[in-house]
């Protein structure tokens, strides 16, 4: 019996023991090849961590990659595919340019996708990236799962459309390293063009879903505010070292805050698992981009009367974790004071995480996981708003007052709690 | 098998190698390391009492504790008396609950009568103690004033109060002075636990002692208001600052 | 229905502070682990966030977050020939109910051990001999020493992120801290706690008398930490909602903050929750331990095979278990043979109680262990020629109440308890109470021990475990002794009023408001098989790949808490396991 224990420690030891689910399953995924083959699998493994696929390609509680999870858009349901090799309903009968067709070029074999399946960032994705992915893929175990793919309403269930929408919207230049720049930079700016595609959340969409030219400054989906991440100290990440994002992106907290909302899942699924060059050069990148000059509002006035309110509310509701001052706890409990995520001119991400409370990332580097508890069901929208509304009016911070008008409105879309107090 | 079958087996000496391979019970589950985060299922959202009509009690109980209360809380210059801060309320839903059913007391038998040391034997409930006590109490008024309680001068309700507390009126088969420590209890109770459980109206009985209820940190006055006085308007869990 | 799951490599009974420390170190290690755990998952967000937790009535009047009688209860008698009655209501013993245990709910107090508590039978026989211990008592050294335990203690503390002050750091007395402590290796891995005002008086008073105040370590986080697993916890808020409360802000040491989150990560870790262990399998030989059979909470039996059984029940229920199981000798009081439930022991308390006339206390802002001691009459820090007794207590100022209902009765002496003279001595009696405790030190006694009893059963029908205590001679000395010292301090502390209270005085019950919920052995380790259950590695004597955790373990109780010394001998168990146990499976002590 003990050598079984000891050759089971040993056998655990060797594996890791402490992977996480993704990557563990992605481990197994892989069947023994030849040593290149091998390597090219594992490269692979590696992109499809980065290009974060798993993330929409698997169902809650679903068999990894087979599809069903459903993406709220604008425009409806979307339903992302199975990618596993099943022939039937997955890829498994797909040769490599037809996965190139999908991935870069938004056309399966037989249709046109949508841009949910971010093809208008994956185009940046090099021809060798491609073909290791496609190695990886391949290895992915069949699951047999039909999905139906297209539940939008008329028009947009009109795939043809989507031929319009790519001559209009969709850039298909390949990534062209900018040569003023350094190898890092620009290895950094393919990662976030392309694999990473931080542009689907992070920049303006038009009443079309394309993209506008305001890159990476934030913008609004699904009941969050995906935060600006220019070079602005007011809003974005000006005040953020290089140290700070590689440090956010593998641990998911920093000196300054936490994730919260849908960054939580990417941070745990996808970007603590790139390696340390990696998240070096998409730092180096975001700090290479211009600065960027916002004006800064003017903050209420004390005296205001949602100021005073939000002031007294927030030292019985929020202090026990954020500290009085808003210093909150480093790698733990963000820091409110001078925060550009408080400044969004946007508050969406602030009202859901108030009313809904959000789960910590769990990482390697920081299992802690502390969450924030919802208050919607205790809070009403005007204790909110006032909340809110100080916060970003003090502490450094500037931004427009919160409205109880727009907490109700957010209440309602994210189907958040009532407040069982009257 | 259902529970009961397995108490009435006594399951002890049951042999388990009859064994399925894998089962999945409703309730117990089973949390695998490496899966995600594991969040516990959420208690239900706090609420606050109705207190616009009797859940347990009948409206004689009611009155009949309600005038109780106001003789060991009364109404003064520090504050109102206990049934206008709720505390009849708040006794009224605690009898309704768990706590009315000593749903976590352990109640197997026999039960017998132990050493005082040995803590309550007793495997009456406090709904079934209020029910009995308040009619015993009330015939005892009866018994020795021949009118009700509620109709007792203020000395007299505080004189017969006093016997009660003692032992001296002994109750028919409820110990008239273990059902007096119940009383004074659930009337602190009412009086001082956060005013979403129906009693301590306005914070009154935070406010007598200066407590600031439902406050989370005080980083900012462990040192700097020690020793000293500290004037907080107080919050319950559900209220507004 | 009965079932069989998948073998382990080990399986854990209990998933608190010993069993969740335990898991760590051997899924670390590789091996496939099991925990079985009776409550539910818990989180902090979830479970108990601050939205919610600050609610005196739910917490610690109704005590919603402990294990109810109607789970498992004990009865309950002083001595032999009395009957023994279950403690039908929550009592003192404030037991865990979920995942975390009682490492949840608990006031935080966390104490390494003096030397002098691990070797106490060497000790008493070579400063005074036989002749200082009253008949009957047992006395017995646990096999391990202090400073064998010290690198595990220093690990322990920083798993939970411990507060306080350091008094002797490698033979060098430190400045502030206990000068009486065993020599550390560290300083405590966060600062101690900000004193309250009653904190203050206390050690103000204690040094004009020319003892040695110093802040009590505890679980209330000092400081922002990132422990030794490397997960971050928080500063305490001293909100008052602590013993009896799950902590809403990561800053009261829990296993739910300082360990879980870590296990949860490993694949080859798994708890299976709602499910109670009724019995320890073995071979038909009872040489080896096989599995622990379970109910689950649909009342369908259960197996869980492995290679290791580790229980890391309550202490009570580690003897119970064992006794269910049939596993090593029980004790027996008419012939003093036998060693499962013998040298049971609990806690010797004294108070002081005193009220001040014009303070404010601010008694709210506490924590369940915002403390100052003195150890000057605790373990052996004192000379007993003459006294006789053994032992002491830590004597401490203890601001760990301020909430309304439960200060309700703390009243001046001749003050009405209700109407408006309550309201008005109330009023005033709110801010200035104050209280000075002795916890006290117990030595096991012949004639207290733990066995099945006869008439009561839970709820499965298997019996439950006997209480037969009382507080013998040595507790009724030691225990005014300290009473006498709490006054005198009291005293000098300016109280108007001042009252003293040994409990030891009066018969045992788990009843009494303001007593200890310490209740240790039964499961004892040591180095004599005819007076342990277990030897110096917690490895069961009979059974070699069974391990007992918790303060079973502990043949006397300190003046201490006993967390913080649970943890460390769980952590020189998980060692021996995993560095002597795996290469080499037997018994890691021959005779």
């Amino acid at each position: 019996m003990a050598k079984n224990l000891l050759r089971n420690a040993l056998r655990t030891c060797m594996r890791g023991g402490m992977l996480l689910s993704a990557v563990t399953f992605m481990a197994h995924g892989a069947k023994a090849q030849d040593g290149a083959a091998d390597a090219q699998i594992e490269r692979g493994r590696y992109l499809a961590i980065a290009g974060d696929c798993l993330a929409c390609h698997t169902a809650p509680g679903g068999k990894p990659f087979a599809g069903g999870l459903d993406l709220k858009t604008p425009f409806g349901i979307i339903t992302a595919s199975n990618i596993t090799s099943d022939r039937e309903t997955g890829i498994g009968s797909w040769t490599l340019q037809q996965f190139d067709g999908a991935v870069r070029h938004g056309k399966s074999p037989t249709r046109y996708l949508y841009p949910a399946m971010p093809y208008t960032a994956y185009v940046k994705i090099t021809d060798a990236d491609l073909a290791d992915l496609w190695a990886y893929i391949r290895t992915i175990p069949p699951v047999s799962n039909r999905v139906v793919a297209n539940k939008l309403p008329f028009p947009y269930n009109i795939r043809a459309l989507m031929i319009g929408w790519n001559m209009l919207f969709f850039n298909r230049s390949p990534f062209t390293p900018d040569t003023s720049k350094s190898a890092q930079v620009n290895r950094g700016a393919y990662l976030v063009e392309g694999l990473e595609h931080c542009g689907t959340c992070h920049t303006t969409k038009n009443a079309f879903g394309g993209d506008t030219r305001a890159a990476y400054q934030g913008t609004s989906l699904q009941g969050w505010y995906a935060p600006d991440l220019s070079n602005n100290t007011h809003t974005g990440l000006g005040g953020w070292s290089a140290d700070d994002i590689v440090t956010y992106l593998r641990a998911g907290t920093n000196r300054h805050t936490a994730a919260s909302g849908p960054m939580t899942e990417t941070i745990e699924n996808s970007t603590q698992h790139l390696t340390d060059a990696d998240l070096q050069a998409i730092a180096a990148y975001f700090k290479s981009l211009p600065q960027r000059t916002v004006t800064v509002p003017t903050p209420l006035p004390p005296g205001n009367r949602q100021m005073m309110t939000g002031a007294r509310e927030f030292v019985v509701q929020c202090s026990a974790c954020h500290v009085s001052n808003g210093a909150g706890i480093a790698n733990m409990i963000p820091t409110l004071q001078n925060n550009p995520a408080v400044n969004a001119p946007n508050p969406d991400s602030l009202i859901n995480i108030v009313l809904r409370g959000t789960n910590g990332p769990v990482t390697a580097a920081n299992p802690t996981g502390a969450a924030m508890p919802s208050f919607g069901w205790k809070l009403h929208d005007d204790q909110i708003a006032g909340i809110l509304t100080y916060i970003r009016n003090s502490m450094g911070n500037a931004a427009p007052a919160v409205l109880a008008s727009d907490v109700g409105r957010a209440r309602k879309a994210i189907d958040a709690q009532q407040a069982v107090w009257h | 098998m259902k529970r009961r079958d397995v108490i009435k087996g006594g399951l002890v000496l049951m042999a388990t190698s009859t064994l399925a391979s894998i089962y999945k019970p409703a309730y117990s589950k089973t949390y695998v390391g490496g899966s995600g985060a594991w969040r516990a299922t959420p208690p239900p959202p706090l609420s606050v009492v109705d207190g616009s009509r009797l859940v347990y009690l009948t409206a004689d109980e009611a009155r009949l504790v309600g005038a109780i209360f106001d003789v060991l809380i009364p109404a003064d210059e520090l504050g109102m008396g206990a049934t206008e801060a709720g505390c009849v309320t708040f006794l009224d839903h605690q009898l309704a609950g768990p706590y009315g059913t000593a749903a976590k007391d352990y109640k197997l038998g026999p039960v017998v009568e132990g050493l005082p040391q040995q803590g309550p034997q007793s495997i009456m409930t406090p709904a079934e103690i209020y029910r009995k006590g308040l009619a015993e109490f009330e015939q005892a008024v009866h018994a020795k004033f021949d009118k009700s309680f509620t109709d007792l001068s203020e000395e007299q309700k505080i004189a017969f109060l006093k016997s009660i507390e003692s032992g001296a009126i002994a109750f028919d088969t409820l110990k008239s002075d273990q059902f007096f420590v119940l009383l004074l209890q659930n009337v602190r109770e009412g009086y001082l636990a956060d005013p979403m459980y129906g009693g301590n109206r306005d914070m009154v009985g935070w406010k007598l002692v200066g407590f600031p209820g439902a406050i989370y940190d005080y980083r900012d006055w462990i040192v700097s208001k020690r020793g000293k006085k500290i004037d907080i308007h107080p919050i319950s869990l559900l209220g507004r600052a | 229905m009965n079932y069989k799951r998948p073998k382990a490599d080990v399986v854990i009974i209990g998933l608190g502070w010993s069993g969740s420390t335990m898991a760590e170190e051997l899924t670390r290690a590789g091996l496939k682990v099991v925990a079985i755990e009776r409550g539910a998952w818990r989180d902090t967000s979830t479970s108990f966030p601050t939205t919610r937790d600050p609610d005196e009535l739910s917490g610690s009047v109704r005590k919603e977050i402990l294990q109810a009688p109607v789970t498992e209860t004990y009865t309950v008698r002083n001595k032999v020939g009395q009957t023994a009655l279950p403690m039908r209501k929550y009592h003192n013993l404030t037991l865990g109910n979920n995942v975390g245990g009682a490492g949840t709910h608990w006031a935080g107090a966390s104490w390494r051990w003096l030397p002098f508590d691990h070797q106490p039978y060497s000790h008493v026989m070579q400063r005074y001999g036989a002749g200082q211990l009253v008949d009957g008592l047992i006395l017995q050294d646990w096999g391990v020493t202090y400073d064998d335990l010290e690198p595990f203690y220093d690990r322990f503390e920083k798993i939970a992120g411990t507060s306080g002050t350091a008094g002797v750091v490698n033979g060098q007395r430190q400045p502030g801290g206990n000068p009486f402590e065993g020599s550390r290796t560290a300083p405590y891995p966060t600062p101690a706690l900000e004193r309250s005002r009653a904190n203050v008086l206390f050690a103000e008073a204690a040094t004009r008398l020319g003892y040695h105040p110093f802040p009590v370590p505890s679980a209330m986080i000092g400081a922002p930490y990132k422990n030794a697993l490397g997960l971050n916890l928080a500063p305490c808020t001293y909100c008052g909602y602590c013993q009896l409360y799950g902590c809403g802000n990561w800053s009261k040491s829990s296993p739910n903050i300082c360990i879980l989150p870590v296990l949860m990560q490993r694949p080859n870790f798994t708890v299976v929750t709602e499910c109670e262990v009724i019995r320890i399998n073995t071979t038909p030989d009872r040489k080896m331990a096989t599995g622990v059979t379970f109910v689950d909470s649909d009342g369908n039996i259960g197996e869980q095979p492995a290679d290791i059984v580790i229980t890391a029940t309550f202490t009570l229920d580690n003897t119970r278990l064992l006794l269910l199981s049939g596993i090593s000798t029980p004790y027996d009081v008419a012939s003093g043979q036998g060693v499962v439930g013998r040298a049971f022991t609990f806690q010797t308390l004294s108070w002081g109680f005193m009220f001040f006339e014009n303070e404010y206390l601010n008694p709210f802002m506490n924590t369940g262990a915002l403390a100052t001691q003195i150890d000057d009459f605790n373990g052996d820090n004192f000379d007993h020629t003459g006294l006789g007794f053994i032992g002491g207590a830590g004597i401490q100022s203890l601001s760990n109440q301020g909430l309304p209902i439960g200060m309700a009765g703390l009243l001046p002496q001749g003050s009405p308890q209700w109407g408006k003279g309550w309201k008005q001595a109330f009023q005033k009696g709110y801010q200035n109470y104050a209280q000075i405790q002795g916890q006290g030190t117990s030595f096991a006694h012949r004639e207290q021990f733990l066995d099945l009893d006869p008439t009561y059963k839970d709820r499965f029908g298997q019996p439950l475990l006997r209480i037969t205590f009382d507080y013998n001679e040595n507790d009724r000395r030691s225990g005014r002794f300290i009473r006498d010292k709490c006054v005198e301090i009291a005293r000098e502390m300016g109280a108007t009023q001042v009252g003293g209270d040994s409990f030891a005085d009066r018969p045992y019950s788990g009843y009494t408001p303001w007593d200890s919920s310490h209740v240790q052995g039964g499961v004892v380790m040591g180095e004599d098989p005819r007076t342990s259950v277990q030897n110096r590695y917690q490895q069961n004597w009979d059974i070699p790949n069974l391990f007992v955790l918790g303060a079973s373990s502990f043949p006397n109780n300190a003046g201490y808490n006993p967390t913080v010394a649970v943890g460390a001998t769980t952590l020189w168990t998980a060692t021996a396991i995993k560095d002597l146990y795996l290469k080499n499976p037997g018994p890691l002590v021959r005779l």
